[in-house]
C-alpha cells in the first residue's frame, strides 16, 4: 500500500540460509512534501534576502526585500498605489467579463447548431491566427487611446481559449451519452441542460484558467505600452526614473492578482466538478 | 406447449420483413419474428450477425441506417447496455431518474435502487461504484420507468464471472416480479440457457434457430449441444 521506497534487508537477514525477500525498487516519487509549492519561492526570497543583506546586490539594480515593502508602504500611504490598482483591476474585470460572455456565447452557439458552427468555428479560428497585441495599433486607431481599445483588447485574448476549449468540449461529448439521452426520451433542452452543458464543464474551467492568465497578460502588455494610469502606467514612470524598487512593487501586484485569481478560479472549479475528485485523490 | 407458440395476448414486439443495411451489405434480411408480451427471449449469434442492429432497430435507435419492413414495439421501452452509461456528473439516484422528475418519481427511483441491493448508495458518484454496482444503478435506471419491453445488450458482458451470477439471479427475479418482455443480446450460450425462456440464434441475416427452453438442468446441455451447432461451433473433446 505505501508508496515510500523500502531500504534493503538488514545485512543479518541476508547471512541466513531462507531466501530473503526483497521487495522491489519503488519507482513512484514517493509522500509529497509538506507545502511542498512553497518551499521554492521561501528559498529563492531568503537568498534574495541574504544577498542584499551581505551588500551582494546593486541597490540600484535589484533593490532589497524590505526596500521594496517600504516603497509599497509608501505608495499605499501617498494614495496613488490604490488608484492604480484599482484603475488596473477595473480594466482586468471588464475585459475578463465580456471575454468570458462571448467565449461562453459563442461557443454554446457554435457547438449546438451547424449553422453556428459554420458561422463561427472558422471565424474564430482565423481570429486566433491573428496575433491579438498585433492589433493594438488598428484599435487605437479605430476606437481611441482611452479604456475603451484596452477593455477591448483584453476581451479578446481572454474569449479566444475559452471559447476553443468550450466548443471542443462541447463537440466532444460523447456519442454514448447521446444515445442514452434518446434511450430515456429526454427533451433538447434537458439534453442540453443535464448532459450537454455539464459534460462540457471541465473543458470551460480549462479555458477559463488560460482566460483569466491571459487577462493579467493583456493588462500588462497595454499599460506599459499605451497607459496614462494605473500599475503599468506606474512602472513606466518608474522606468523613466530609474526606481527599481517601485518597478519591483508593480511586479508584485501583478503577481498576487495572479495568484489569487488563480487560485479563486481552481476553488470554484473543485467545487463545480466536486464528482471529479474521486478520480484525481 | 412452449409458451412462445400459443399466443393467447397480442405481440409485444413483431416484426414483418425487417431488413437492415450497412454500406450495401445486408446484416438483417427480412426477419418475421412475434415478441409475446412477458416473455424472456435471449438473442445468440456471432459478432457481427447482426444481434446489436436487431436489438437497436426495436429500440428505434437506428437513425441512419438504411431499412425497410414492419415494426411494432410497446410505447414504454427500457435499454440496459454493455456499459452501465452512467452520467459521472449525477449522483446515482438522479441518474436513475435521469429524464423523470417530481416527488413521486424520486421515491420510485429510491424504490428501485433498493430492489437492485443499493439502497443507501442514492448519494455515491458513479466512479464511486464497482462494475456490478453500476450495472445495478443502470438496471434500477431501466426499471424505474416500468417498461412494458426491457432490451439488454449484453449487459454483463463486461463484469467478471462471479459478478455475473449474481446478476443472472437478480435480472432473473426482477423479470419475474415486473413481467416485462426481455430481449436479452448475448454471445454467451450459458447465460442464454440459465435466463431464456425461449433463445434465438441470428445468423446471415435471418434466424436460424428458434428454441423454447423447458424444464431443468438435465435437458440443457441438449440444449446447449443445439445452440453451438447452429452457431457453427464445435467443442473439441477434452
Amino acid at each position: 500500500m505505501t508508496t515510500a521506497t523500502t531500504t534493503a534487508p538488514p545485512v543479518q537477514a541476508q547471512e541466513q540460509s531462507h531466501p530473503v525477500l526483497r521487495r522491489r525498487r519503488g519507482l513512484s516519487p514517493g509522500r509529497r512534501l509538506p507545502a511542498s509549492r512553497l518551499i521554492g519561492p521561501a528559498l529563492l526570497l531568503a537568498l534574495w534576502a541574504a544577498a542584499a543583506a551581505a551588500g551582494q546586490l546593486d541597490p540600484g539594480a535589484i533593490p532589497a526585500p524590505w526596500t521594496v515593502l517600504r516603497t509599497a508602504g509608501r505608495l499605499w500611504s501617498a494614495g496613488t498605489l490604490p488608484t492604480d490598482i484599482l484603475t488596473s483591476l477595473e480594466r482586468a474585470a471588464y475585459g475578463f467579463t465580456t471575454g468570458l460572455a462571448a467565449g461562453v456565447v459563442l461557443a454554446l452557439a457554435a457547438g449546438l447548431s451547424r449553422v453556428g458552427e459554420a458561422l463561427i468555428d472558422g471565424t474564430v479560428n482565423l481570429n486566433r491566427a491573428i496575433p491579438t497585441l498585433g492589433l493594438i495599433p488598428l484599435f487605437i486607431l479605430w476606437l481611441g487611446i482611452g479604456e475603451t481599445f484596452k477593455i477591448a483588447i483584453i476581451a479578446i485574448v481572454v474569449y479566444v481559449p475559452i471559447y476553443l476549449n468550450t466548443h471542443s468540449a462541447l463537440s466532444g461529448i460523447d456519442s454514448r451519452y447521446v444515445e442514452l439521452a434518446e434511450v430515456q426520451g429526454l427533451s433538447r433542452f434537458r439534453f442540453i441542460r443535464q448532459i450537454v452543458v455539464p459534460g462540457a464543464l471541465p473543458g470551460f474551467f480549462v479555458g477559463l484558467r488560460l482566460g483569466v492568465t491571459g487577462s493579467w497578460l493583456g493588462l500588462v502588455v497595454l499599460e506599459q505600452i499605451n497607459a496614462t494610469s494605473g500599475l503599468g502606467y506606474m512602472m513606466f514612470q518608474a522606468q523613466n526614473y530609474g526606481q527599481s524598487d517601485v518597478i519591483l512593487v508593480g511586479l508584485l501586484v501583478y503577481g498576487i492578482f495572479g495568484l489569487v485569481s488563480d487560485s479563486a478560479v481552481r476553488l470554484i472549479e473543485r467545487r463545480v466538478l466536486s464528482w471529479r475528485r474521486t478520480l484525481s485523490s | 406447449m412452449a409458451p412462445h407458440t400459443e399466443q393467447l395476448t397480442r405481440p409485444a414486439v413483431q416484426l414483418r420483413g425487417l431488413t437492415r443495411s450497412f454500406e450495401g451489405r445486408t446484416v438483417l434480411d427480412g426477419i418475421d419474428l412475434d415478441l409475446p408480451a412477458g416473455q424472456f427471449t435471449a438473442l445468440l449469434g456471432h459478432s457481427g450477425s447482426g444481434k446489436s442492429t436487431l436489438l437497436r432497430a426495436i429500440a428505434g435507435l437506428d437513425h441512419k441506417v438504411v431499412g425497410s419492413g414492419q415494426l411494432t414495439a410497446p410505447e414504454k421501452v427500457s435499454v440496459v447496455f454493455q456499459d452501465s452509461r452512467l452520467l459521472p456528473w449525477r449522483r446515482v439516484l438522479d441518474n436513475v431518474l435521469l429524464g423523470l422528475d417530481g416527488k413521486e418519481a424520486e421515491q420510485k427511483g429510491r424504490a428501485a435502487l433498493a430492489e437492485v441491493g443499493l439502497a443507501g448508495r442514492e448519494r455515491a458518484w458513479p466512479s464511486e461504484l464497482s462494475g456490478g454496482e453500476a450495472q445495478r444503478a443502470a438496471l434500477a435506471r431501466s426499471l424505474v420507468r416500468e417498461p412494458e419491453l426491457l432490451l439488454a445488450d449484453e449487459p454483463f458482458g463486461a463484469l467478471d464471472a462471479l459478478t455475473r451470477i449474481k446478476m443472472h439471479a437478480l435480472l432473473r427475479e426482477l423479470w419475474r416480479r415486473h413481467q416485462p418482455s426481455v430481449l436479452l443480446v448475448t454471445h454467451d450460450v450459458d447465460e442464454a440457457i440459465v435466463l431464456a425462456e425461449r433463445v434465438l440464434v441470428l445468423d446471415a441475416g435471418g434466424v436460424a434457430l428458434d428454441l423454447a427452453i423447458e424444464g431443468d438442468a438435465p435437458a440443457r446441455g441438449e440444449y446447449r449441444e443445439q445452440l453451438l451447432a447452429a452457431l457453427g461451433v464445435t467443442e473439441g473433446v477434452g
